[in-house]
């Protein structure tokens, strides 16, 4: 059992930073693909708790971002950045940090669903078992089971575990990709555009779920959507051609915009 | 704004789709034309290669099929004390023995010429069974063993009827004989032999033809050197003439030579145009009797246990030697007697009279049979083509398979898994790429020296051996690996990639837990290519020494052997015609290995597949 408390506190957030001070801050941050500045001078700071959207247009840079979060970025070998990025005051660019670690505490969902072509139980069991999160069958099973009903799956696929993950809906996939996540019991959520291949009813069970999720994780979600956004972030970043336009509470964003350009955007005149 | 410049007169105006008109109607059946003929070139295409395989595959096996049958000879062999020694029973004389056997069954087989004649009929490891079983049981000695010897590749021949064209005809007639040893004649009556003389004078008659034809062009030959001696004479006439002293010596030479030459040439043309003419005069002497040569076919008399050889047949009869001693002079009833004509001459054939005679009587006893041709598959290479067997190469393929697979999957794999996953991107890996795809397209042949080079020159390994085959194999198949696995794991969606990385699995976690797994069939499938490729390659193995003639089995990895394809060559290249069915049987067991080894392979692949 001591898995499952330690995995608890871990969902709880271990790592202080608690009340009202921001779980990330990003600081100056450029992000050049090659030759070509994705990111020019974004500063933006993501509270503890709650959902963060970042909406925009297409390559306006807000999925960059998102990945420069959990370095994701690294992958690709042509991307260079520049500026400072802390999780509750750590730099995540700080080449003591282990970057496998890092990824463990910063979870990520992709925009197409991507389980592993395995079962649903080792789909979601994967990162607890590479990050020795379980020293007994029993614990894995337990945060099995309690991942997939934090992901709200749980009564859809509780009888066929063995099942290939692949072979579930497309709304299902996604939401196994959220268990699959928070199964790590991560921090921070990052979620690039989850709901742009599903359905509206699944687009609806994946935003309930994410309202769920909020009070425990610190969301952040991008989104072309901004419905969605609006239903369910609390705060609102706009990207613009590589530039963070203009960031605060969903609501003001959305009323009374401060730039001419979201006030464009978010009315439909571009993007 | 766009690259397309715009009409410089006039506005541009969209037409209208028309789907209604005749050109419409005609363009669209121009389309179902053009899809229809696609279809049928490559329906036929595959139906063309699909009979090609067909004949091929039933040409090999239609010329393998006597290989896998052998004619043995059941024979009483006495195993006498004399022959063979209790305290040293290997080194008993078995060969011997076995011949008694078998001149048990022919007593009237006496002379030496006659002992050779059968002794040949029996292959030389006629005894090697026996020889086993009695120093197995010592106790046999002193006994009669009953044996099934092996028969000489020649007479296995003859029996399987696929060297020597012969064929029986029962008799119509009823015949007498005048006697059961020596010089007899078999008198059918008025007329009975006459289809048989009209069959022979008709190959006289052929034979005068073509001698007449030959006649004739050693009398143009003649005419020539006829022609070069009249303009040498003039030439020495001209040299003597001018005093050429030189000159006229040497063409005085050449005029003695020409002279010479001429007159033996028609020495021969004059000798060949008269057996040609007494060839001919025999053959339209419709009545006459025909004597049979060595050049003529063979009619081999079958009647009342024995064997008589026809010398010479005439209308109503035939004289003839016997071969094998007849048991009565009785007249012999139609149906109770049979001739057996053997179309190739005796000069042209490997197998004689006599042993035809001794192989029909030992047949009409029921002593010889035709069994499975188990031995091919358990024994080792030989001279003999009856002894000869695939079980060296078949092994000695299976440990080269098994030094190249061991060698070529994880180094290939790993090499594929470093250059696509880890290593960057950078002048040197691109280099290492381009060389990787070119050394795929080296001819093989410059593996083997570089085998021969490194494995034998300088690290001093045993020639021939399996292991240095597989070496040199691996440097082949190498290539081919790397290529296909690195297909494979580069067409496994990046998604998967991210996947596991943004659970907090490490590079190497996200590579050989999900990466990897998925691209397993892919790498299977590059490897089972590469592996057959390895399998049937016989090049770089002749520059290591797997050519040699290898007779034992290889019972280890560094024991000198030879591979299946190498077998082949080597069986291709022999003149005994017993070696070719075993060729032909040799690249079916290939082929089956091959097949035997692409399964296998492709059942593991679907247990390992990950669906979708």
């Amino acid at each position: 059992m001591d898995a499952i408390v330690a995995h608890q506190n871990n969902v709880n957030g271990h790592w202080g930073g608690a009340g009202n001070a921001p779980k990330i801050v990003a600081r100056a941050v450029n992000v050049y693909y090659g030759e070509k500045q994705a990111l020019k001078n974004v500063n933006v700071e993501i509270p503890n708790r709650g959902v963060m959207a970042f909406i925009g247009p297409s390559g306006c840079g807000k999925s960059t971002f998102l990945r420069c979060i959990n370095r994701m970025n690294d992958t690709i070998a042509s991307c260079r950045m520049t500026g400072l990025v802390t999780i509750d005051g750590q730099d995540v660019y700080d080449s003591a940090l282990d970057v496998v670690q890092l990824r463990a505490r910063v979870g990520m969902v992709f925009q197409k669903a991507n389980p592993f072509p395995k079962s649903i139980y080792d789909n979601v069991a994967y990162g607890p078992r590479i990050h020795g999160l379980a020293t007994t069958k029993e614990d894995l099973d337990e945060i099995v089971s309690k991942s997939l009903e934090r992901a709200g799956l749980w009564s859809e696929v509780k009888d066929r575990l063995s099942e290939s993950g692949t072979g579930l809906s497309g709304g299902q996939q996604q939401r196994l990709c959220i268990a699959r996540a928070i199964a790590v019991g991560p921090e921070v959520i990052l979620m690039d555009e989850p709901c742009s291949a599903l359905d509206p009813i699944a687009t609806a069970r994946v935003e309930e779920l994410i309202d769920e999720l909020k009070s425990n994780y610190c969301i952040v979600i991008v989104t072309h959507s901004m419905q969605q956004a609006a239903r369910v972030s609390q705060r609102t970043a706009f990207f613009h051609l590589g530039s963070l336009v203009e960031e605060g509470e969903t609501q003001t964003i959305f009323m009374k915009p401060k730039d001419q350009r979201t006030q464009d955007y978010i009315t439909g005149r571009f993007g | 704004m766009t690259d397309i410049s715009m009409p410089a007169t006039g506005t541009f105006v969209q037409r209208q789709l028309d789907v209604t008109s005749q050109a419409a109607a005609a363009r669209v059946k121009r389309r179902y034309r053009a899809e229809k003929r696609f279809r049928f070139y490559g329906l036929a295409a595959v139906l063309f290669a699909a009979l090609c395989l067909v004949i091929l595959l039933s040409d090999i096996l239609n010329k393998a099929w006597p290989a896998f049958t052998q004619s043995r000879l059941t024979v009483d062999v006495p195993v006498t004390a004399e022959a063979v020694d209790v305290n040293n029973a290997g080194a008993g004389d078995y060969d011997g023995a076995v011949r008694d056997g078998l001149r048990a069954v022919f007593p009237a087989v006496t002379s030496r010429a006659d002992k050779k004649a059968l002794n040949a009929v029996l292959s030389s490891g006629a005894s090697d069974a026996l020889r086993r079983q009695v120093m197995a049981n010592p106790a046999l000695i002193g006994q009669t063993v009953k044996i099934s010897a092996t028969l000489s590749s020649d007479a296995d021949l003859y029996l399987k009827g696929s060297a020597t064209r012969a064929h029986e005809q029962p008799a119509a007639f009823a015949a007498k004989v005048s006697g059961t040893t020596g010089s007899i004649t078999v008198d059918g009556g008025a007329g009975a032999f006459a289809g048989e003389l009209a069959a022979l004078k008709r190959i006289t008659s052929a034979r005068a033809e073509s001698m007449r034809r030959e006649a004739t062009r050693l009398a143009t030959t003649a005419q020539s050197i006829s022609a070069d001696l009249k303009a040498s004479e003039t030439r020495l006439a001209s040299a003597t003439a001018a005093g050429e002293k030189e000159v006229a010596a040497t063409y005085d030479a050449l005029v003695k030579r020409h002279t010479e030459n001429k007159a033996t040439l028609e020495a021969q043309t004059s000798a060949m145009r008269d057996s040609a003419e007494a060839l001919r005069n025999r053959a339209s002497d419709i009545k006459g009797s025909e004597n049979l040569d060595t050049a003529m076919p063979s009619l081999l008399i079958l009647i009342k246990g024995g064997v008589v050889k026809a010398t010479s047949v005439s209308v109503d009869g035939v004289k003839g030697d016997v071969i094998v001693p007849l048991a009565s002079d009785t007249a012999a009833q139609p149906g109770a007697w049979k001739m057996l004509v053997v179309e190739s001459p005796e000069d042209s054939r490997k197998i004689q009279d006599r042993q035809i005679a001794f192989l029909e009587t030992l047949k009409q006893k029921g002593a010889v049979q035709s069994v499975f041709n188990w031995p091919f598959f358990v024994s080792g290479d030989s001279r003999e083509p009856e002894l000869a067997g695939i079980l060296g190469a078949l092994v000695g393929s299976a440990y080269t398979m098994l030094v190249t697979l061991l060698l070529c999957l994880p180094l290939g794999v790993g090499a594929a898994i470093y250059l696509e996953e880890f290593a960057p991107k950078n002048r040197l890996t691109n280099l290492i790429e381009v060389n990787i795809n070119n050394l795929a397209a080296v001819p093989s042949i410059v593996f083997g020296l570089l085998g021969l080079a490194m494995f034998l020159n300088f690290f001093g390994m045993p020639r021939s051996s399996p292991l240095v085959g597989g070496l040199v194999l691996a440097l082949l198949v190498l290539p081919t690996i790397i290529i296909a696995s690195r297909a494979a794991l580069k067409s496994v969606p990046p998604s998967i990639r991210e996947a596991a990385l943004g659970v907090g699995a490490s590079k190497q976690q996200a590579v050989f837990h999900h990466v990897l797994p998925l691209a397993v069939p892919g790498i299977m499938t590059g490897t089972i290519i590469g592996m057959a490729h390895a399998l049937g390659e016989t090049a770089p193995l002749l520059m290591i020494g797997m050519i040699a003639f290898i007779v034992d089995v290889p019972a280890r990895l560094t024991d000198a052997a030879t591979v299946l394809p190498v077998q082949i060559f080597l069986w291709s290249d022999l003149p005994e015609l017993g070696f070719q069915a075993k060729t032909a049987a040799a690249i079916v067991v290939l082929l089956l290995f091959l097949f035997v080894m692409n399964g296998l392979a492709i059942v593991l692949r679907k247990r390992f597949e990950i669906r979708w």
